[in-house]
């Protein structure tokens, strides 16, 4: 469904997107992942052919530079900023972006939309007054409202909470089962692991890995550092020990421990410490 | 192929968006204003009302014109894709099914008509003044200095819309489009004058050079569409009368009218080149 052959895009001396190319089978949800400035946001943009771009982009054969409208009307897209009309109240922006699709903004699909994502209780809003998230929910309303085949989402759950990440994943989820191709960008490891049948890992604007998300880890290394605090300073060095006796990298910080993790096995060294009998009072992530 | 629909859609909405916006609000505001003491003082210069009919207060509206439309013009079209593209709100627009033609040309569509329903405002308020107090003689003239100063409202538009093209801020091409406002204000007139002493150049390569700029196309126009004649704009505009007769008034516009094209053009390339950012 989507082809992608030799992509680069380079700003100036930078080249954000460095010679990528993958393919997208229809109804696959693939993730492209990647650290800040990883040319993940660049690449999507590419995609969607609004900047110009080295390389060959197709979807369902439309290049998406020199056929990007017909290429577009196949997409829905969630941007990671949420850049609407501040001035214009919610109706007002579906019934001008519906126009602008050639669909309608009255129709059940669009209620239902509404109802599924608790926007239809804010339709009279402005756009300004609404948060981060129900701004991305008003992008995913907007993306949906010809019911394209593809989805293309830039950090989808970046403005969310918790509860709301949840709920906006469970609907990608469906939406992804239902048949539609979903192709995102993240940075974050569980939202990739629940919503990915592949990942694309991007380093310094080039594709240097292409697998299923149970072997990202292999391709990250140890990343995250978990820092871990017990009841009184007694089990400090106990802790260490038992760590470093397991291989991790531990090492005595003030109050507690710091331990290098491996991403998606982060609470294994909890696990361990506890059949040691060291009791782990909390923890934190970085 | 330009989806005139998408273009609609777009005009739509920029119309909208016009009437929350604080520039435009102010300059219809003060257009509407000026343009209403104006053709009071037109029509009390001459003792009695009724007098001055739309002719006079036709040529004292021209200077408004020239000051105040380029002004509405340059920054509204300078604020229109850079402010967009600043806000972000261009790039989600573009992944929209549209081209870039038909953005750029609703978006235009959109502040033209903005614009002239300001002029309409302003003008048919003050035809009315007039009207009401009996000089409604040249009201065919009067329209037609209402469609030329639009017509210059569009090449200034263009400009804007060239300007704010290339720039990635909005505060930059409003600087811009003030700069060369200022440019073609003031320094049109005194600008010639001066290059014509200094270089000595003959009165054709003049009223050549007094082409290249907008507001002087326009002002041209408006002179011989009321006095018939350019003498009042020197040896240049006698050489011009002479030269083009009744083709001049044709010519004039005809420039205009590229003066409206051609950086319209220019934008379309230069934003196709750089994409949305």
């Amino acid at each position: 469904m989507i082809q992608v052959q030799n992509l680069t895009k380079r700003f100036g001396k930078l080249t954000a997107v460095d010679q990528i190319s993958f393919d997208i089978k229809a109804g696959e949800s693939v993730a492209l992942w990647g650290e800040n400035g990883a040319g993940k946001t660049t690449a999507l943009r590419c995609l969607l052919g609004v900047i110009p771009y080295d390389g060959l982009v197709t979807l369902n054969d439309y290049n998406t530079m020199k056929q990007s409208k017909k290429a577009r009307h196949l997409m829905g897209f969630v941007p990671q900023e949420m850049n609407f009309h501040d001035d214009m109240v919610v109706h007002e922006t579906i019934y001008f972006y519906a126009r602008l699709k050639k669909t309608t903004a009255k129709s059940e699909h669009v209620a239902a939309l509404l109802e599924r994502l608790g926007l239809i209780s804010f339709i009279h809003r402005r756009v300004g007054e609404l948060s981060g998230g129900m701004k991305q929910r008003l992008a995913l309303v907007i993306a949906l409202l010809s019911d394209p085949p593809v989805l293309i989402l830039d950090e989808p759950t970046a403005n969310l909470d918790v509860k709301a990440r949840d709920d906006f994943l469970a609907l990608l989820i469906e939406l992804n089962q239902s048949g539609k191709t979903l192709l995102f960008s993240s940075h974050r490891l569980e939202e990739v692991v629940t919503l990915a049948d592949r990942v694309l890992v991007l380093d310094s604007g080039r594709l240097i890995a292409d697998c299923p998300p149970a072997e990202l880890s292999d391709h990250l290394g140890n990343k995250a550092k978990l820092k871990l605090h017990f009841d009184g300073e007694k089990w400090l060095v106990p802790a260490v020990e038992t760590l470093l006796g397991h291989g991790y990298s531990a090492e005595r910080n003030g109050t507690g421990v710091w331990v290098q993790v491996v991403p998606l096995e982060k609470a294994r060294p909890i696990s361990l410490l506890a059949e040691a009998g060291i009791p782990v009072a909390d923890f934190q992530i970085e | 192929m330009i989806d005139l629909s998408n273009v609609i859609t777009l005009s739509q909405k920029e119309l909208n968006d016009a009437r929350r916006n604080r520039w435009f609000i102010l300059y219809a505001v003060a257009f509407t204003g000026l343009a209403l003491a104006l053709s009071w003082l037109a029509l009390s210069g001459v003792g009695t009302y009724g007098l001055a009919g739309f002719g006079r207060t036709g040529a004292s509206l021209v200077n408004l014109v020239l000051l105040v439309v380029p002004l509405m013009g340059l920054t509204l079209g300078a604020l229109s894709l850079a402010g967009e593209r600043e806000r972000g709100t261009l790039l989600y627009l573009l992944t929209q099914p549209i081209s870039q033609a038909e953005l750029l040309l609703g978006k235009f569509a959109g502040l033209a008509l903005a614009i002239l329903v300001a002029l309409v405002l302003g003008f048919g308020l003050s035809g009315l003044l007039i009207a009401w107090q009996g000089g409604a003689t040249d009201a065919g003239n009067y329209v037609t200095l209402v469609l030329m100063a639009f017509g210059l409202a569009l090449a200034s538009l263009s400009l804007g819309f060239l300007i704010s093209s290339a720039t990635g801020k909005s505060a930059t091409a409003v600087g811009i489009a003030l700069f060369l406002w200022l440019l073609l204000v003031f320094f049109g007139d005194l600008g010639l004058m001066g290059t014509a002493i200094v270089l000595r150049i003959d009165v054709d390569q003049l009223f050549t050079l007094a082409l290249l700029n907008p507001l002087q196309l326009f002002k041209m126009a408006a002179i011989l569409l009321i006095r018939s004649n350019l003498e009042v704009l020197g040896p240049a505009g006698v050489y011009a009368v002479r030269t083009y007769g009744s083709q001049l008034l044709a010519l004039l516009l005809a420039i205009l009218v590229a003066w409206t094209i051609i950086p319209l053009v220019g934008t379309y390339l230069i934003f196709k080149k750089k994409g949305v950012l």
